[in-house]
């Protein structure tokens, strides 16, 4: 018995309790979905169930009514699009800068990357909003430069999600090998880094891409409009549409995901 | 050899060079003159600095002192991009997004070669090293040994003037790591290419260097062909590191030692007259009839030859050197005598 157990301990679960708990957790997160499901297709108070709700996204008139929610899922996603930027153009070529070159300030860097996960989102907008008030002057008030405030945010996701990549392949090696064979820095980042980056780029943009689409908090308290907060203001008219758009975003954000997992499959295939 | 070379490779001279890294000195400052299409063999311990060198002839590492000169230019402020050298790496360093063929025209192909002439340069050079049936193959859809030909084809293909080569041979298994000495020694003599070799392994060094610089502490402690260096080490740290020595106690006598009995030339650092310890090989020690007595302890059978472990009445252990026709029974009691003309000494 004692032999049998001292077996067990660090083993992965076996088919029974692994089964189980997919099963537990698929229904806690299944339960309220369907449930949200099942509430758009119905006909209100007076019961049954129709299809107009979703039909009506199409209609004329309701795309006059829901303009407003449909520019603020133009502003998230033009949001997403300079957030991934921002990622991308900044945050990336820090990363290797500092994996590559100074790998002494590495603790540093992770350290500045994941306090934004630290700080609840509330506290954070109580420290940008004198922030903003300058970047209003200098870049107006334009919904787009809320993303500088989410470049912040998406900091910790794409920082690990690229860290896990640099760390897996050998930059360095790769680096060098690139300076002996007369590639300077630049042509060596495009032709030999980002290429055996793309998985973990891309898997940062998606990741930075759904938390930019959930985020309320701070588009609502500092006055701007996004998806979120255009959900919350249909909610309160038009519950079924409301319901509709955010399992939209959800089934978007699963795309994404799973779209990262499996980039993660092709890498664990091709290594 | 295959004739007159095809390529020369340039002259190479580190002047003095220093590097530190904090506290810790890499290079206490090294002097090397390399003549065109020599193949140098860097030869130390780990942690004595000869990495070092290499990086700090390639340029990926930056130095704090001394001079180094490619072609007769200090390339100090040059970057490594412009040094015209080539390189292999210990790591396997293909890039995994390339093929065997992208990844040999890499370099072309950062020159702006025309497309048409570095695919038939790239397919030439892996013609050479033997792979051009995997040029469509990527890195990890090669064997360890097949990705370092193709690292040595890749850095060859620019036809660099120096070459370095990173103990490219130590994550092999030991037969592909002779054959693949082997090829770019024979490769490296066809392209007259200048050659900077670094290992840990002394067999490696000796085998295909024309000439070996042995390594420690930052410094080179010898520079001198293979036979140079293992017959004649000029100190204690030569003898022991290169080829096996037998540690005997001996006495030094106006430069010459005398050990087990028979009188030597003495080898390696000035010391005063009295009593020494005497670096001798296996291969230099004979049982003889009439030598020092010895207890035989053990014998291992080597293929070619056999060793022999005795201990001497001191408790001294030897190790001899000897035909596989000459078994000797383990507590049997023989006699031993050194044969050498010359024996490297140190301080006791």
């Amino acid at each position: 018995m004692t032999t049998r157990s001292a077996v067990r301990i660090g083993a992965e679960p076996g088919r029974l309790p692994r089964t189980l708990i997919l099963v537990i957790v698929g229904l806690i997160m299944a339960v309220p979905i369907i449930g949200m499901i099942e509430f758009t297709f119905r006909a209100g108070l007076s019961g049954g169930y129709t299809l107009d709700h979703w039909t009506g996204l199409v209609d004329e008139d309701a795309a006059r009514t829901y303009r407003g929610l449909f520019q603020a899922i133009g502003n998230s996603l033009v949001l997403a699009v300079v957030t991934v930027a921002i990622v991308v153009v900044i945050l990336l070529p820090t990363m290797i800068l500092v994996h590559l070159r100074f790998p002494r300030l590495q603790r540093l860097l992770e350290f500045v990357c994941i306090i934004p996960i630290t700080v609840p989102a509330i506290v954070l907008v109580v420290g940008l909003a004198p922030v903003y008030s300058v970047v209003v002057k200098v870049f107006g008030s334009a919904p787009w430069t809320l993303a500088f405030a989410y470049g912040i945010t998406v900091l910790p996701y794409a920082y690990r999600a690229i860290q896990a990549n640099l760390e897996a392949v050998d930059m360095r090696t790769l680096f060098e090998a690139g300076r002996t064979l007369s590639a300077s820095w630049p042509r060596i980042l495009w032709h030999v880094l980002l290429p055996n980056l793309r998985r973990g780029v891309l898997a940062a943009s998606f990741i930075s891409v759904a938390v930019v689409l959930g985020e309320f908090t701070i588009a609502s308290f500092l006055n701007r409009s996004n998806l979120q907060t255009a959900l919350l203001q249909v909610s309160k008219s038009d519950p079924w549409v409301a319901t509709i758009f955010a399992l939209l975003a959800l089934l978007f954000a699963f795309i994404l995901l799973i779209s990262i997992g499996r980039l993660g499959r092709e890498r664990k295939s091709s290594s | 050899m295959t004739g007159a070379p095809v390529h020369h490779g340039a002259p190479v001279h580190l002047s003095g060079v220093t590097k530190t890294y904090g506290s810790h000195q890499a290079l206490a400052g090294i002097d090397l003159e390399m003549a065109p299409g020599e193949f140098i063999a860097l030869l130390g311990p780990s942690g004595c600095g000869k990495t070092t060198a290499l990086r700090a002839l390639s340029g990926l590492e930056a130095i704090d002192g001394g001079r180094i000169l490619i072609d007769g230019k200090d390339v100090a402020d040059v970057p490594t991009n412009r040094r015209d050298i080539g390189m292999v790496f210990q790591s396997y360093s293909l890039f995994p997004h390339m093929t065997v063929l992208e990844n040999v025209e890499f370099g072309l192909r950062m020159r702006k070669v025309e497309k048409m002439e570095r695919r038939a340069r790239a397919t030439e050079t892996l013609e050479m090293v033997g792979l051009d049936h995997l040029a469509g193959r990527y890195a990890h859809q090669l064997s360890g040994g097949q990705q370092q030909r193709v690292a040595l084809a890749r850095a060859l293909v620019t036809r660099p003037r120096v070459l370095l080569l990173d103990e490219p041979l130590s994550a092999l298994d030991a037969k592909v790591r002779v054959s693949l000495r082997d090829q770019i020694r024979r490769i490296q003599t066809d392209l007259g290419i200048t050659t900077l070799f670094v290992t840990h392994d002394q067999e490696e060094a000796l085998a295909v260097a024309d000439r070996v610089a042995v390594m420690n502490a930052g410094r080179i402690e010898q520079i001198g062909s293979p036979e140079e260096l293992y017959t004649r080490p000029s100190s204690p740290f030569v003898a022991d590191f290169v080829g096996l020595s037998n540690k005997v106690s001996a006495e030094l006598l106006g430069g010459r030692v005398t050990v087990l009995g028979a009188t030597a030339e003495a080898l390696g650092e000035s010391l005063a007259d009295g009593p020494v310890t005497a670096l001798v090989r296996p291969e230099d020690i004979r049982i003889t009839a009439d030598g020092t007595p010895a207890t035989v302890v053990a014998s291992s059978f080597l293929g070619s030859l056999r060793r022999t472990q005795v201990r001497l009445e001191d408790g001294t252990v030897l190790a001899v050197q000897h035909g596989v026709g000459d078994q000797l029974e383990t507590g049997n009691t023989v006699h031993v005598s050194v044969t050498a003309a010359a024996v490297s000494v140190s301080a006791r």
